[in-house]
């Protein structure tokens, strides 16, 4: 078609396309405005978030760089991580018993809000009944609420002066209220839209078939739940073992219930800024890991669905 | 078990679990602020410390908003436009600051532009001081709110496509008469949904401030390290739930907003993380 447009061009007479001052002058100013914007946008980037983070894991390894005396030649450089201080400082107990507690309350209030996350969204989008907008519309608070608030209010209504008499102040089952709180949304709007979308043909046809509504959920519905599901389950997880301001406050001053981001804050009023480097780095990696592994395997099984 | 029992526990279920981990705590927020009477909570929003909680955190608001909402809709511009590995690159590092904890990102700044940091000693020079300081405060709360905007902004300009900018370009407009002609209108209430959050998490953080603050009272605090102080130091409940109210009342302003641009633009979702 396209040959066959020019030689109707030749024959017609027409000229070509003519690639004045004018067009090349408008590509140029839009690459250069691509490039300096560009530029603007990754130097702020690099200025508020990627500096600071490298700062951090340098701190935190204790990456120190000889430059031989060839300035910015990077290529000469000796660069000397020292790994045996970073190691010293999350294997000190106290900092392995703030990261085993993040771990193990992240995952468990990761697990709780898939299952419960799993359960309102069916409510949300299978059920009706008067108020489901209203439930609807505050799933979305604890994203809303500045975590100090949260962190105020639960310890006021389960600390030592519970006016429900129900006193969680230095025990795990307050850090784990406060998770489930600020973690909430996570499940449910991962699952609802995708839950939505079900056009219920397959279930009808489970169901036609014999299959309780129990059999059904577990064998037709769920399956092409799991990716959602896994994928708030990561991030539930990377917020509840970051998360700082909401179980701050319930958590008390002892070490049994101080989390990662906790010991880290001590670290720093004590100023031991390595430490906390240290920690951090570890922090950060063991995010990366489930929110990468989790990325992952939502991404395997969403294939095997999307291919059968 | 038959359907309709299941179906009543499971909707049984929802609204006790619910009720009792969002509902219970949020109403007894408003109760409890409440209950020495509106005089008593004007009171304490009214005394000086907390005025200049708010001042701060409504100045730290004003820079930090326009400066991340300017930066995301740029980045979303250009971002939109290429598939190449270097742009899906760029826009992960933007989440970077809300996929890692408050707190490292306030480490991270102290070790960066403090005195014990890499630039601290230039800076210092210069007489730029970070940490304890209103600077510090408006990077942190700068880098939390980093890519609310971007986020709300790219899926709206990726659906939209570049048609009717290219037609404009034919019929010879200018760019920046195609940026305010039709890109924006485009994408604006993709950008308003991107600035509403934005502001709910400029004026909520917490963890990063309360690194880079040094929570000095009526100068380095912002009205989450107010909140925090109050109950910490003095163990005033009134006058940390005044504050957590003043704050609440915000969020639920934001939350109205949210749900009603949702209902305009159906590209938008729920993301604030």
């Amino acid at each position: 078609m396209v040959s066959l447009a020019n030689n109707d061009a030749r024959d017609l007479d027409v000229p070509p396309a003519p690639r004045g001052r004018r067009y090349s002058r408008a590509r140029a100013t839009s690459l250069a405005t691509s490039f300096v914007g560009g530029s603007l946008v990754v130097t702020y980037l690099s200025l508020i978030v990627l500096i600071p983070i490298a700062a951090l894991v340098a701190h935190g390894l204790s990456i120190t760089v000889q430059t031989n005396g060839w300035g910015f030649a990077f290529w000469h450089w000796d660069v000397h991580a020292d790994l045996s201080a970073f190691w010293s400082s999350i294997t000190q107990a106290p900092a392995l018993h703030a990261i085993f507690l993040s771990l193990w309350l992240s995952f468990a209030v990761a697990a709780i809000n898939a299952v419960m996350g799993v359960a309102i969204a069916w409510v949300l989008v299978r059920d009706r009944f008067p108020g489901k907008g209203v439930i609807d519309a505050f799933i979305d608070l604890p994203f809303a609420l500045p975590t100090i608030v949260v962190g105020v209010v639960l310890l006021v209504l389960y600390g030592t002066t519970s006016p429900l008499h129900v006193d969680l102040f230095e025990t795990w089952m307050g850090l784990m209220l406060a998770l489930l709180f600020v973690t909430l949304p996570f499940s449910v709007r991962a699952v609802q839209p995708v839950l939505a979308s079900l056009d219920g043909e397959a279930e009808a046809a489970a169901k036609s078939l014999g299959a309780g509504g129990i059999r059904t959920f577990a064998w037709v519905v769920l399956p092409s739940l799991w990716p959602a599901v896994l994928g708030g389950f990561g991030l539930a997880f990377a917020r509840a073992i970051g998360e700082f301001g909401s179980i701050s406050l319930i958590a008390g001053g002892i070490g049994r219930t101080t989390t990662a981001s906790s010991f880290i804050y001590n670290l720093t009023q004590a100023f031991l800024w390595t430490d906390a480097a240290a920690v951090s780095t570890a922090l950060l990696i063991l995010a990366l890991i489930v929110l990468i592994t989790t990325n992952l395997v939502a991404r395997q099984i969403q294939r095997r669905l999307s291919s059968s | 078990m038959n359907h309709t029992t299941r179906k009543w526990s499971l909707r049984v279920l929802v609204i006790v679990y619910l009720g009792l981990l969002v509902g219970l705590p949020v109403a007894f927020l408003f109760i409890k602020t409440f209950s020495h009477g509106f005089a008593a909570f004007w009171n304490e929003v009214t005394k000086p410390d907390a005025i200049a909680a708010l001042k701060l955190s409504g100045i730290v608001a004003l820079i930090a908003v326009p400066v991340n909402t300017v930066v995301g809709v740029a980045a979303a511009l250009l971002l939109a436009r290429k598939d190449h590995w270097s742009a899906r690159l760029v826009t992960t590092l933007f989440d970077v600051p809300v996929a890692v904890s408050p707190i490292i990102i306030g480490v991270s700044l102290v070790l960066a532009y403090s005195r014990i940091g890499w630039f601290g000693t230039a800076l210092a020079a210069h007489g730029i001081s970070i940490l304890f300081s209103p600077v510090g405060i408006t990077m942190a709360t700068m880098a939390v709110s980093l890519p609310y905007v971007l986020r709300s902004v790219l899926p709206v300009l990726m659906e939209i496509g570049n048609e009717q900018q290219n037609a404009a370009l034919t019929l010879g407009a200018g760019r920046l008469r195609i940026f305010w002609q039709i890109t924006l209108p485009a994408i604006r209430w993709g950008v308003l949904y991107g600035v509403t959050l934005t502001i709910a998490r400029t004026l909520g953080e917490f963890g990063a401030v309360l690194i880079v603050s040094g929570n000095i009272t009526g100068h380095t605090q912002t009205l989450p390290i107010y909140i925090y102080d109050s109950w910490e130091q003095n163990y005033d409940v009134i006058g940390a739930f005044a504050g957590a109210l003043v704050l609440a009342s915000i969020s639920v302003v934001a939350l109205l907003i949210l749900s009603a641009l949702r209902s305009k633009e159906r590209r938008l979702h729920v993301d604030i993380a």
